[in-house]
């Protein structure tokens, strides 16, 4: 009994060397990819803050109110976050390759999951980055043709601009990142639907003198006083 | 009269077949052929003008005949696809309607050549196809004329050609006799800066009428860009800019009263567009031009000085006001990217001062502006969006000046804009200082 356990006991310790010798090269093969992706995504991200220092996309994303958004969420500046972003995901696509090394069957599978997904994580970074921008442009665009025609509320019109921009990228980011596809079709029905519905009873119930003072304008000789406000510019 | 006898045709035929790789019709170039070389050009820009054109292109025959009857002339009718008969009416007037009831006589032919450059109105094409014709038949001097003056003169012509044709000046602007409310936007914000940027002070740096030399034109006509940015107006105020910065001899000349032209307040954006947005996009290309310059000078000016009307005009000042003190409470997201915190607060403080109270000084509007073009020039925002800002700033500061000048005399109102102008070059230092520290 007792020669049969240290038999056994030999045996598994045999394995356990046997295996350890068999894992400890992939394993230092591992850490050695871990070390160069970390190099390499250090390396990455000083370039890469470099160049977008260089083409002030700090401003960019100011003007895309991206800035406004991660300053509230006290997170650093836009091109510091993205340079961080893509030193994790370069260090951590690094550290995946050393693992799928190891040979660890399921895991692999994860692995080429991950590099697969690594695509579709960009473009829906670069749709989300650039609505952002539309959105903001447009809003601000609505809110300065709002102001200088005189028209009532005209910061409820820019953020109504903006929430739809921003819900028609929203739809779009979780497609194409094939997140809940049919939950976001029917989330984004909805929401647009009742935005929709939402600002045609605003309009009738709250702008039928807005709605009249237009059309008089537009139709209807201008009275004496709509005539002698302004001045010839030039 | 055969083109041979002018001795050109080969010359005007090479650059002819360069004109035609560009944007001039077979039909016009055709046409132009017909006129040879001429002495006088007279551009005549028009788009839906059937009601005015036909005095207009009276006035300018009527003013060629007695003053210059026996340089060659042609008028050009670059027209953006009126629908109204436009261009036929200016074709179809014949000097020869008139001759018998003003008793002048004109020594050579006078031509007129209408061209449909497109379907909408553009001055920068409009102006482009006027600087060609004028190259093509080596013009000595041209004028354009503004095809809606109902007042127009024929003594207008000889105002705008004389100091081209006799005194050798480059560039004649006009000055007129206007309202004092008129051009509110001229001499609250074009005239006093490009005298404080430039050292020059013309009145009317923006205009529809003006004259210059055949050899500006083609200056102007090779080095000017032509591209997206001259397509979006302002080409007037660009080509006076381009005669300022190229040191050419500007001058003067009082043409007379200008009409009152009311204006709807929808006006007062694309009004922006097409001046203080070639302004601003200007002083970066001349920055080595305006920051040079510390004081100003008169102008040359070929009659009386500009003269101010007082007759009383209705402005709604509750509405001015109004509309800046929503467009600075509204706005202030987009203010805080473009002006500096102690003066958007002088301009909150003002949106929310009583009626009575309200004031909008000249050295808070001076800042304002200069803030405005440092922050254009570094495009913290959309450079459209910038302008389009501005215009309820402006608003504001039109009604200070309607409050400041309302009891007026002309002497006191020339005072204002003059005290202005000095305000704007006091602090031209701080728009340097802007242009050089901001990031």
């Amino acid at each position: 009994m007792r020669e049969m356990i240290i038999s056994e006991l030999s045996q598994a310790l045999l394995e356990l060397r046997s295996g350890f010798a068999h894992y400890l090269p992939r394993l230092i093969v591992m850490l050695i990819f871990a070390f160069a992706g970390w190099l390499f995504g250090y390396f990455v991200k000083a370039v890469l803050r470099s160049i977008l220092k260089l083409i002030q996309f700090d401003k960019l994303s100011e003007n895309a109110g991206a800035s406004q958004l991660l300053t509230k969420a006290a997170l650093p500046s836009a091109s510091e976050v993205l340079s961080r972003f893509v030193f994790w995901v370069v260090w951590l696509g690094f550290i995946l390759l050393g693992v799928s090394v190891l040979g660890i069957h399921g895991l692999q599978e994860q692995v080429a999951k991950f590099f697969f997904f690594l695509p579709r994580l960009f473009v829906a970074l670069f749709i989300m980055f650039f609505g952002l921008l539309a959105a903001s442009f447009f809003s601000r665009a609505t809110l300065l043709a709002a102001v200088n025609a005189n028209i009532p509320s005209p910061r409820v019109l820019s953020l109504a601009v903006r929430s739809i921009i921003i819900v028609f990228v929203l739809s779009i980011v979780f497609e194409e990142l094939g997140l809940a596809e049919e939950t976001m079709l029917v989330a984004f029905g909805i929401a647009f639907g009742a935005l929709m519905l939402g600002l045609a009873i605003a309009f009738g119930v709250g702008g039928r003198d807005l709605a009249r003072s237009f059309l008089e304008k537009k139709f209807v000789r201008a009275k004496k006083e709509e005539n002698e406000d302004e001045l010839s510019p030039l | 009269m055969s083109h041979d006898a002018f001795g050109v045709v080969p010359a005007v035929r090479t650059e002819i077949k360069l004109a035609e790789e560009t944007f001039l019709t077979d039909d016009f170039v055709r046409q132009l052929i017909n006129v040879g070389e001429v002495d006088i050009l007279v551009g005549l820009p028009t788009h839906n003008n059937a009601k005015t054109i036909g005095a207009v292109v009276q006035s300018i025959q009527s003013g060629i005949l007695q003053w210059f009857p026996r340089e060659r002339t042609v008028i050009i009718n670059p027209d953006g696809g009126s629908r109204d008969g436009t261009p036929e009416l200016v074709t179809g007037i014949s000097i020869d309607d008139f001759r018998p009831v003003s008793n002048l006589h004109a020594l050579r032919t006078l031509h007129s050549i209408s061209t449909r450059y497109g379907n909408s109105p553009s001055s920068s094409v409009a102006l482009r196809t006027i600087l060609a014709a004028s190259e093509l038949l080596r013009a000595k001097a041209c004028i354009v004329m503004s095809p809606d003056s109902s007042n127009i003169e024929g003594d207008w012509v000889s105002r705008l050609l004389r100091p081209i044709r006799q005194d050798g000046f480059d560039l004649v602007t006009p000055t007129y006799r206007r309202h004092r409310f008129d051009g509110l936007l001229v001499t609250n914000l074009l005239y006093p800066m490009i005298r404080a940027l430039y050292g020059l002070r013309i009145r009317e740096p923006y205009t529809q009428e003006f004259g210059f030399s055949g050899r500006l034109g083609g200056e102007f006509l090779s080095q000017n860009a032509w591209d997206a940015a001259t397509d979006e107006g302002g080409i007037e105020l660009r080509f006076t800019l381009a005669a300022i910065t190229g040191r050419q001899r500007i001058c003067q000349s009082f043409l007379g009263q200008k009409e009152h032209i009311e204006r709807r307040a929808a006006d007062l954006v694309p009004a922006l567009r097409q001046t203080v947005g070639p302004l601003f996009s200007a002083l970066e290309p001349n920055f080595a031009v305006w920051s040079s310059v510390t004081a100003s000078q008169a102008v040359t000016t070929i009659g009386p000085d500009p003269a101010t009307l007082l007759e009383s005009v209705r402005a709604n000042r509750k509405r001015l006001r109004e509309m800046f003190s929503t467009g600075v409470a509204e706005l202030e997201a987009v203010f805080h990217s473009i002006l500096s915190p102690s003066t958007l607060a002088e301009l909150q403080r003002i949106a929310g001062s009583e009626e009575s109270d309200f004031h909008y000084p000249a050295e808070l509007w001076v800042r304002t502006v200069y803030e405005f073009a440092a922050s254009y020039q570094k495009s913290v925002i959309n450079r459209d969006h910038i302008i389009q800002a501005l215009a309820p700033l402006f608003r504001g500061r039109a009604l200070t000046f309607l409050i400041e000048n309302r009891n007026g005399s002309a002497d006191d109102v020339e005072n204002n804009i003059e005290g202005l102008c000095l305000e704007f070059e006091r602090l031209k230092p701080y728009l340097l200082q802007l242009w050089k520290s901001r990031e």
